[in-house]
């Protein structure tokens, strides 16, 4: 059978407006439960909602960014249900008339390239947190609930792809270029595991043409944990679909920790939202010269720097890809690239030590202790053979350890590389001297020998010497 | 004239004269309040230590000589429904007895600023629900022109408190005719401003395109001067108003001779009272006496208006009362429950009262699923037929008028069994909310010893036009009576 994986996306996106979507209470993360709060977002009897211009011209940047059509006068729905984290027990939210609609975008997958539609981008108000006190943490059988309203109100903006995405490696990279593309904008702290960003998928499998049946995954909060869950269903569909068993339309839930989804018992289960338009506010109507300057008024975005990366330096897809992940990295990038030395080796540095440098001291970008010019110099120095490629990783690690400057450690370490020849020869004429079987095996074409006589030159001078210019001394000498 | 019986206007200048002190007057109204409220019963609580506080410290502001407000010293009553900052706010529910809110409604704070003394917060029907003020969980408010009679609802016990002499004036609201049916059967004017003209910030929501706050009053003079102080845009209700409010007091002259009155032909003929009908017709030779043109106009739409009315009203209730499920304030059920599922249902049920739960399924049920389009969508376009008629009338006729209410007060206890019949009651009144138009009652006369109202309806912030109209006939007809209690 042929098996064709099908996958959608619902991502939810906190915007880090600074008061929240209907009310001016702050946005800030943190501080103690319920501190963050007003009438407004507390759903008291008589209060009403205002909207937040800049939590809708954020999402507008947004929906350009992504290609989409900004809707000319678009609505606010009620999205009526009851539960404990629900102020007024209705969300205001977008149902048939979004803020736009209709937009796409392209992953790199390295081998292939992925065109994501987009089908709306909208606006609406998160809601509370619940933590449910009983034995499974969950609501159902709890001996309690504790509510915190300081999240209740902060804008959301939530996008939703077309059934577009064919494999649970493009779903974590879409999910990652959108996260970027956030972090580039500037309007969201987009993070998975703070909650800031959250992704939903829909997943079927169809089977020589013919349309599976759609499942719903949720809580997957981190992109490997998004990858992880939809492998596991893409497997359990096709095993399914091989046993010939049917495959029922639900809602699961994944355990990371088990690594399995399991069926989730909805609070929506076939929910009727009653949904009609918010009759507390007006119908949006964006300026067309509002939405002109905000198109002007956009970043360069992660695909854009991606391929200039390419273009502009000469970098791999690959490397140029790692460094435009985050917008804070391509940052420093350039900013190495500013001191004027080779791109290709700087993104070579930093790309591969420095990144995975900081990935295990969890340590980020922002607080590098190695400061763009610093890469610059570590370049330079290498360039200059002042000291070798080797010796260079060891600089870049007490760099990162002292945040001392490479040059001034190179100094106060004496690490220089010998480069002058006169130097050299005399130590490859000893050297020679004393292994006279490993120089006449080199004399005689054994390319072994080469190996080992340059392990002794490095002794004699403590890794100094510059392993070129020794290599090609020692040829002449021995040829 | 005893204090309790002037005019609001009159007890502001009398203070501001320093002939009356803010105090004397406040404990006038407090006595009174004392001696006819376990009759009338037409507040839920009355504010008597805040009311004096109050009323010393605007006697101290006036002996300083510093501005303390146009009305300062002025008493007011409030409708239950207006959120109090420190008051209990209950809506006349069991679900917010003994809820105090945090924060003024904006209607409020502006009486405030103006220098009024609040005396307390008036009955209602629940959550706004009824026109009777029979559906209140703290028992009715009586009619004080007939103890046996109700006095209109949902705005009745504002209503009542101004026509027994418990206060000069009264804020109420208005969805689909609660200020102005109370104001017709208690022989008081009642005003529904444009939808958007007077801020909802604060007014507890029951249909949120169709509420709005409004003055109820002994004269036009006061209303006009009451509505001035509400009026005008709020930030915080991103359905108010922009632009200038006009003077309305300032502008009062009762200039209206050259005027065309419309005599909506559905709303003024089927199903009206005859007593009622004649008080009507003698009324409008009045109208006419005054140089205003009065001439028959049908607008069609207006046998479907109730019920749209009854379509989009409980519609929108059913979200905005979604909120009360004891979990954050209000009334949760002491009873043992096994999950919040449960609490929900048991607060909700015995915190709610029948027509409050009764409005609620309905509106759930006509937004759900399969019957949005029949009933609330189609109910929408209706609506829009109506806004349509009125502005067809706004072509030819500068207002249209007809009776307030098809009856006079009725017995207590007579209606409240049969909601469809209680229903009827708003048949004149509810066009107007389903437009957003302002319209004003004016007692009109005694139509067999009971008050009847004249309803006078504008085009949208006609509210001028509205208050000179209703202020020239307010002299021709020359009503002076107050009920006997």
């Amino acid at each position: 059978m042929d098996y064709e994986t099908v996958i959608g996306l619902e991502i939810h996106a906190e915007l880090n407006t600074l008061s929240k979507m209907f009310c001016g209470c702050s946005t800030e993360f943190g501080g103690q439960p319920n501190s963050k709060t007003c009438p407004v977002c507390l759903g008291h009897p008589g209060s009403l909602p205002v909207t937040n211009a800049t939590a809708i011209s954020n999402t507008i940047m947004l929906a350009l960014a992504l290609n989409c059509e900004i809707t000319p006068r678009s609505i606010f729905h009620r999205k009526n249900y009851f539960y404990p984290d629900m102020p007024k027990n209705f969300q205001i939210s977008q149902y048939d008339i979004p803020l736009s609609k209709g937009g796409f975008l392209e992953v790199d997958m390295g081998d292939h390239m992925r065109m994501v539609g987009i089908t709306r981008v909208h606006i609406e108000e998160d809601t509370g947190k619940s933590i449910h006190i009983g034995e499974s943490g969950r609501i159902h059988g709890a001996d309690y609930s504790l509510e915190d309203f300081n999240r209740a109100g902060i804008p959301l903006a939530e996008i939703v792809t077309e059934p577009d995405i064919k494999s649970p490696e493009e779903a974590r990279a879409f999910v990652q270029l959108l996260r970027a593309t956030l972090e580039y904008l500037g309007i969201s702290d987009c993070k998975m595991e703070e909650g800031s960003l959250r992704c939903d998928a829909n997943i079927s499998v169809s089977s020589d043409g013919k349309r599976g049946t759609k499942v719903e995954v949720k809580n997957m909060n981190s992109f490997r944990a998004l990858q992880r869950a939809l492998a596991y269903e893409e497997e359990r569909h096709r095993f399914m679909l091989e046993q010939g068993r049917e495959i029922t339309q639900e809602t699961r839930h994944w355990d990371d920790a088990g690594g399995v989804t399991q069926p989730l018992r909805s609070k929506e289960e076939a929910f009727d939202y009653r949904y009609f338009p918010e009759p507390d506010l007006v119908p949006m109507e964006p300026d067309p010269a509002m939405i002109q300057e905000l198109r002007g008024g956009l970043p360069e975005l992660p695909q854009e720097r991606r391929m200039r990366f390419e273009s502009e330096y000469g970098l791999s897809n690959d490397i140029a890809i790692m460094l435009t992940g985050e917008k804070a990295l391509a940052d420093y990038y350039e900013r190495a690239v500013a001191t004027g030395q080779d791109p290709g080796e700087l993104a070579k540095w930093i790309a591969g030590d420095l990144v995975a440098m900081l990935k295990d001291s969890v340590v980020p970008i922002q607080s590098c202790p190695v400061h763009p010019r610093g890469i610059g110099e570590l370049v330079a120095l290498v360039a200059q053979k002042i000291i070798s490629g080797k010796m260079a990783k060891d600089v870049l690690r007490e760099a990162f350890e002292t945040g001392k400057a490479p040059g001034d450690i190179v100094s106060d370490k004496g690490l220089s590389q010998m480069t002058d020849e006169r130097e050299l020869e005399a130590v490859v004429g000893q050297v020679i001297e004393e292994n006279p079987d490993a120089s006449r095996d080199l004399r005689d074409g054994k390319e072994q020998a080469l190996k080992f006589l340059m392990g002794q030159v490095m002794k004699k001078t403590h890794g100094k010497a510059n392993p070129g210019i020794a290599a090609d001394i020692l040829r002449k000498k021995l040829s | 004239m005893s204090i309790i019986h002037e005019d609001a206007l009159q007890i502001a200048s009398a203070i501001k004269r320093r002939e009356l002190s803010s105090i004397e007057v406040v404990e006038a109204f407090l006595d009174r309040i004392e001696k006819v409220e376990p009759e009338v019963k037409a507040y839920i609580n009355v504010a008597a230590d805040t009311a004096r506080k109050r009323a010393a410290h605007l006697d101290r502001m006036i002996a300083d000589g510093e501005d303390a407000g146009a009305l300062a010293g002025v008493p007011i009553a409030i409708k239950d429904v207006l959120s109090t900052r420190g008051f209990p706010t209950t809506c006349g529910s069991r679900m917010l007895e003994d809820f105090v809110p945090v924060y003024d409604a904006t209607a409020v704070d502006r009486v405030y600023r103006a220098g009024t003394v609040m005396l307390g917060k008036a009955n209602m029907d629940e959550f706004a629900m009824g026109s009777s003020t029979e559906n209140s969980y703290f028992g009715p408010t009586v009619n004080p022109w007939d103890l046996d009679r109700v006095p209109g609802g949902s705005s009745g016990g504002s209503a009542a408190a101004v026509a027994a002499g418990e206060a000069p004036w009264a804020l109420g609201s208005d969805t689909g005719g609660s200020i102005r049916q109370p104001a017709s059967l208690c022989g008081i004017v009642g005003m529904k401003p444009t939808y958007g003209l007077v801020s909802r910030y604060g007014l507890v929501a029951f249909a949120s395109s169709l509420d709005q706050v409004g003055p109820m009053t002994r004269n036009v003079r006061d209303c006009a001067a009451l509505l001035g102080v509400i009026a005008g845009h709020d930030p915080l209700d991103s359905t108010s108003i922009q632009g200038e409010v006009p003077d309305y007091h300032a502008g009062l002259n009762g200039d209206v001779k050259g005027l065309k009155a419309g005599v909506v032909r559905e709303l003024s003929s089927k199903g009206i009272e005859p007593a009622v009908k004649a008080l009507f017709d003698q009324t409008l030779s009045k109208l006419e006496e005054a140089g205003v043109a009065c001439e028959e106009i049908s607008l069609p739409s207006f046998e479907y208006a109730l019920s749209a009315y009854y379509l989009i009203a409980p519609a929108e209730a059913s979200s905005n009362l979604a909120r009360f499920d004891g979990v954050r304030y209000g009334f949760r059920s002491p009873e043992e429950v096994d999950d919040v599922w449960e609490m929900y249902d048991r607060s909700r049920s015995e915190g709610f009262g029948g027509e409050v739960k009764r409005r609620i399924m309905l509106g759930t049920y006509a937004l759900s699923a399969g019957y949005y389009d029949a009933y609330y969508a189609q109910a929408q376009k209706i609506r829009t037929l109506v806004v349509r008629d009125y502005a067809r009338a706004w072509e030819k006729f500068d207002i249209l008028v007809s009776p307030t209410s098809p009856s006079t007060a009725f017995r207590l206890g007579e209606k409240v069994d049969d909601p469809m019949t209680m229903y009827l009651s708003d048949i004149c009144t509810i066009p107007v909310n389903l437009a957003g138009i302002p319209a004003l009652s004016l007692p009109c006369g005694l139509a067999d010893g009971l008050p009847a109202g004249f309803q006078v309806m504008g085009p949208p912030l006609g509210e001028m036009k509205l208050l000179n109209v209703a202020y020239a006939l307010e002299q021709e007809i020359g009503f002076k009576q107050r009920p006997g209690l």
